[in-house]
């Protein structure tokens, strides 16, 4: 049986493609710094926070990451609006995203706090810090750079993730592909194309993200 | 229009979950195996051996589980070769598990001090008498924690293979919705039920994490 | 304690001819000739990085020499048979600076596991030969203790036992009391000294200056990848030739 792959209709698609990989850059982009927002408020509250408040982070976390990405979707999206918060298919994506992220980054985050040696913290209480500057200039800049991999991985977890956003429309690279296969009958090769541009996003986005660490948390100083 | 109780739709959640766990079962189990293959061929010490599951393992880590599960069952049935929605959620899950074990299961052994390598070389151990005697019992303890803890992974990459027509509880959910038109209180009930398959899995690996720190310490 | 120093070749158990090892760029061996006869005890000194341990790892095979001569009880040391290698390593035993027991086997198993494995010896021969080994380095109670319940000093003679378990004619040791609490030495280079009394032939990597001093035949101090100096104690303490050697020995005595 003879085989004949076409990729030449795909990349005539060029335009919608570029789109899509900018959707799912852009999502990924937001809920990166949103999620890792989220991380660094809680990773706080779980190590040293109040513990009467413990327990809102600690089920927050566990509750992601005990669940599939797709059906905290579905619920952000088709059960949410029953509760009177509609969201067009982009924000419930990112909002998804975003909830998504910042269990994990919460989670990350933690283990690096936690490792502080107290000397570091004691050193900062000494020279009249208070709480929350000791937390943002002494505990957790060393903290990022020492889980910055670990929170780079999940990055690109999440960014993989998206693919699944284009089942409720989101414009992202999955639904483009879905779109161009569904008019050029070319499934294999569309998904064989996307999957490729996949991995080369997947080892873009982590080179650059190696590097932006290296540049802004390891900073010039000799660490 | 049919009153739909929360009884009939958590009875049929969790009927269409009983498939979860079966699919959930297959790939890990399935994945396993894999990637002990996978991880002995690496280990057999060729440049070639070592790049060419290096490659697999990114394959599968660098894109995403939904084109893998698309490209099985939608790509291949293009190139005449049609799997039901079974067969294809179970090979990509399988190969997708082992793609992770064996980068786990590489870690652990990696963990293994080079010295523990070296007094068994010294004691004219050949190479598949140190595996099988030094290296693979204490790289057996380290590795049981993050196996145990990736089979949560699992579970909840089944909820994809809804969207290549497998009928487990994500897609029950989906179908149950469209019927009701109740997709807060289904989708709530899906996530809980993926919650109780789930959180027990992470407590117990958790704590499996712990008995091994604690001894090592 | 004097050995007859017989000169002839054949004696010699360990022949070392213009060894060379490099890493990279770096040339840590640089053209090695030792040889060291049956019984004899050597000492190899110097300052860290002249390559005193590469030196004892290529005997032994753990390190691939690049160039040179390695004979071991009159077989040459081929690094890609696999055979050879295995049969080297029956006849040449190491200890290690971190001793490297096996954490997840008993002392005895420790001892007994490669006997039984490339010795085919049954497990009542190996657990006999074990129990044997240990009261020999004073520890007959420890058969079933697990290494973590041990102190440094018993870790490193349960290694010294399980290396011996496979009678071997040279054992080499690579710094085996340097990871040691000051009051542990003493228990092991006990165990050292009784076997150089008994006529083993031993290879060992030191910094214990008195012991070298007392129990060894021959000193060798290695200086940046060579044999700077040879000769028995008394005179390479006593009177050392070279600036260098002058140098480390006054650097090391407090």
């Amino acid at each position: 049986m003879r085989v004949e792959l076409d990729f030449l209709s795909i990349l005539d698609q060029w335009p919608l493609l570029l789109s899509g990989i900018a959707w799912t850059l852009g999502l990924t982009a937001v809920s990166a710094v949103f999620g890792v927002l989220i991380g660094i408020t809680f990773a706080w509250v779980r190590a040293w926070g109040p513990t009467w408040f413990k327990w809102l982070p600690a089920t927050y976390v566990e509750f992601i990451r005990n669940t599939p990405f797709i059906v905290q979707l579905f619920f952000v999206f088709f059960g949410l609006p029953m509760m009177g918060v509609k969201l067009s298919p982009e924000a419930a994506s990112i909002l998804a995203m975003v909830l998504n992220l910042g269990a994990y980054a919460t989670e990350i985050i933690r283990a690096g706090i936690q490792a502080t040696p107290r000397g570091q913290i004691e050193a900062g209480s000494s020279l009249a810090l208070n709480r929350m500057q000791i937390y943002l200039h002494i505990i957790l800049p060393p903290a990022l750079r020492k889980v910055w991999p670990a929170l780079v991985s999940q990055i690109i977890i999440v960014m993989l993730g998206s693919a699944v956003c284009g089942q409720i429309s989101t414009p992202e690279l999955s639904f483009v592909a879905n779109l161009i296969q569904s008019r050029n009958f070319r499934a294999f090769e569309t998904y064989i194309f996307a999957t490729i541009v996949y991995l080369l996003l997947a080892i873009g986005l982590r080179a650059l993200l190696n590097w932006l660490g290296a540049r802004y948390f390891f900073g010039a100083r000799r660490g | 229009m049919v009153e739909f109780s929360l009884w009939d739709i958590v009875r049929n959640l969790v009927i269409a979950a009983q498939w979860t766990v079966l699919l959930s079962t297959i790939a890990f189990i399935g994945g396993g195996v894999v990637g002990g293959l996978l991880l002995v061929f690496r280990m057999s010490g060729s440049i070639l051996a070592n790049r060419l599951v290096a490659g697999y393992v990114q394959l599968f880590q660098g894109t995403p589980l939904l084109m893998q599960l698309f490209l099985t069952y939608f790509g291949l049935a293009l190139l005449g070769v049609e799997l039901s929605s079974w067969v294809s959620a179970s090979l990509a899950l399988t190969l997708y598990t082992s793609a992770f074990l064996v980068e786990i299961w590489r870690g652990c052994v990696n963990a293994i001090p080079k010295g523990q390598w070296e007094a068994a070389q010294s004691l004219a151990l050949n190479f598949s008498e140190q595996v099988r005697y030094i290296i693979f019992p204490q790289a057996l303890r380290i590795a049981i924690p993050p196996t145990v803890g990736f089979l949560v992974q699992v579970v909840k990459g089944t909820a994809l293979a809804s969207l290549i027509g497998f009928v487990e509880l994500t897609k029950a959910g989906t179908m149950i919705t469209n019927a009701t038109f109740k997709p807060f209180l289904v989708y709530g009930c899906v996530a809980v039920i993926y919650f109780i398959l789930c959180y027990p899995i992470s407590l117990y690996a958790k704590s499996l994490e712990g008995k091994i720190n604690a001894t090592r310490a | 304690m004097q050995l007859a120093h017989d000169t002839s070749a054949k004696m010699h158990i360990v022949q070392i001819g213009q060894l060379k090892k490099a890493f990279g760029s770096n040339q840590v061996l640089k053209g090695i000739d030792l040889n060291v006869q049956a019984g004899e005890v050597i000492a190899i000194i110097g300052k860290s990085g002249s390559g005193k341990s590469t030196l004892l790892r290529c005997i032994n095979g753990l390190e691939a020499f690049d160039s040179g001569t390695l004979i071991v009880d009159q077989l040459p040391l081929l690094h890609d048979d696999a055979a050879a290698m295995r049969a080297l390593r029956q006849r040449v035993g190491m200890i290690f600076q971190s001793f490297n027991l096996f954490p997840h086997l008993t002392v005895g198993r420790n001892i007994m596991l490669a006997p039984t494995l490339v010795k085919k010896e049954s497990a009542q021969q190996a657990a006999d030969r074990a129990r044997k080994l240990l009261a020999r380095v004073g520890l007959s109670d420890k058969f079933d203790a697990h290494p973590d319940q041990l102190s440094g000093g018993q870790q490193q003679r349960v290694a010294i036992a399980r290396a011996l378990a496979m009678e071997p004619s040279v054992l080499l040791c690579d710094e085996i009391t340097s990871a040691l609490d000051p009051e542990l030495v003493g228990e092991v280079l006990r165990v050292v000294e009784s076997l150089a009394q008994e006529g083993m032939t031993l290879m060992m990597v030191t910094h214990e200056m008195s012991f070298a001093r007392r129990v060894s035949n021959r000193v060798v101090f290695m200086h940046e990848g060579r044999v700077h100096e040879i000769g028995p104690p008394a005179e390479l303490f006593g009177n050392p030739q070279t600036a260098e050697l002058k140098q480390f020995l006054s650097s090391i005595h407090d």
